[in-house]
């Protein structure tokens, strides 16, 4: 049944990345629990990638995995862990309306501006070894430009980690108390 | 999901979640940066994602730095009650 239709599987591939993003994402922003709400994001940092993956950017896909939810996530779990959060507060409050208002109004927007763009909406997977003209495996390739057309851009993104780096052991640096 | 990131950081109250919905919202422009990397047959997209995600982990390295330090002074995550500026 999938074989016959060439295009079948992947679609459905992208409509469960993209439909559990979603729902994680929601479900990230919408618990009241932190530690509920950080499975929620891991989830969702995992369907990004495999949305990567779709869209044939497997070294995204890797880095994504490997610093975004190994990294990034793991720092929020220790500061989780540290702050020791029991009970968060209510959700709906005073501003959520004017929140979820903005929100309507900036999805409509940014549906508007989507189905009238001239890429049309196109589903986000190619069949496999379609107009894929790199030579190379993507890896590579990114790679390539990295260190060369973008050299300075990585310096700088360097320069910037380690003014990160200090920033965060300045903030946290505790007096010593006598 | 940016709309959802959005919404998640102008409703939470807890600083924390505030930070998960930023880092919602820098997802979701990493899809569109490798979507149209792809659409494209370009490399730009995804080396500017793959430079996203990295400023993604500084910036929350910092903002956990900075939720670290005001939790010890007023042992509270809501934002509510961080208003040492106001006047």
């Amino acid at each position: 049944m999938a074989q016959s239709a060439a295009g079948v599987v992947p679609f459905l591939f992208f409509f469960y990345f993209s439909s559990v993003a979603i729902i994680s994402s929601l479900l990230t922003v919408g618990l009241k629990n932190p530690v509920q709400s950080t499975v929620a994001l891991l989830s969702t940092l995992l369907h990004v990638a495999g949305l990567f993956i779709l869209m044939h950017a497997e070294f995204i896909a890797a880095i994504q995995i490997i610093i975004y939810a190994g990294a990034i996530l793991v720092l929020y779990l220790f500061v989780l862990m540290l702050l020791d959060l029991k009970q968060t507060e209510t959700i709906v409050t005073r501003q959520s309306q004017l929140a979820l208002f903005f929100g309507a109004v900036l999805l409509c927007e940014i549906l508007l501006a989507l189905f009238q763009s001239p890429l049309g909406t196109q589903v986000a997977v190619q069949p496999a070894g379609e107009g894929l003209p790199l030579p190379y495996n993507n890896t590579e390739s990114i790679g390539v430009a990295l260190f060369t057309d973008y050299l300075l851009q990585f310096e700088i993104v360097g320069v910037l980690l380690l003014g990160g780096v200090v920033g965060a052991l300045v903030l946290a640096k505790q007096t010593p108390t006598r | 999901m940016f709309v959802i990131g959005l919404v998640g950081v102008l409703m939470r109250r807890n600083f924390l979640i505030i930070l998960y919905s930023i880092e919602l919202m820098l997802n979701a422009a990493n899809i569109n940066l490798v979507a149209f990397s792809q659409r494209l047959q370009s490399h730009e997209g995804q080396i500017l994602s793959l430079f996203v995600i990295t400023i993604a982990a500084a910036e929350a390295a910092i903002g956990l730095a900075i939720i670290v330090v005001l939790f010890r002074r007023r042992a509270t995550t809501n934002v509510d009650e961080l208003n040492l500026l106001k006047w």
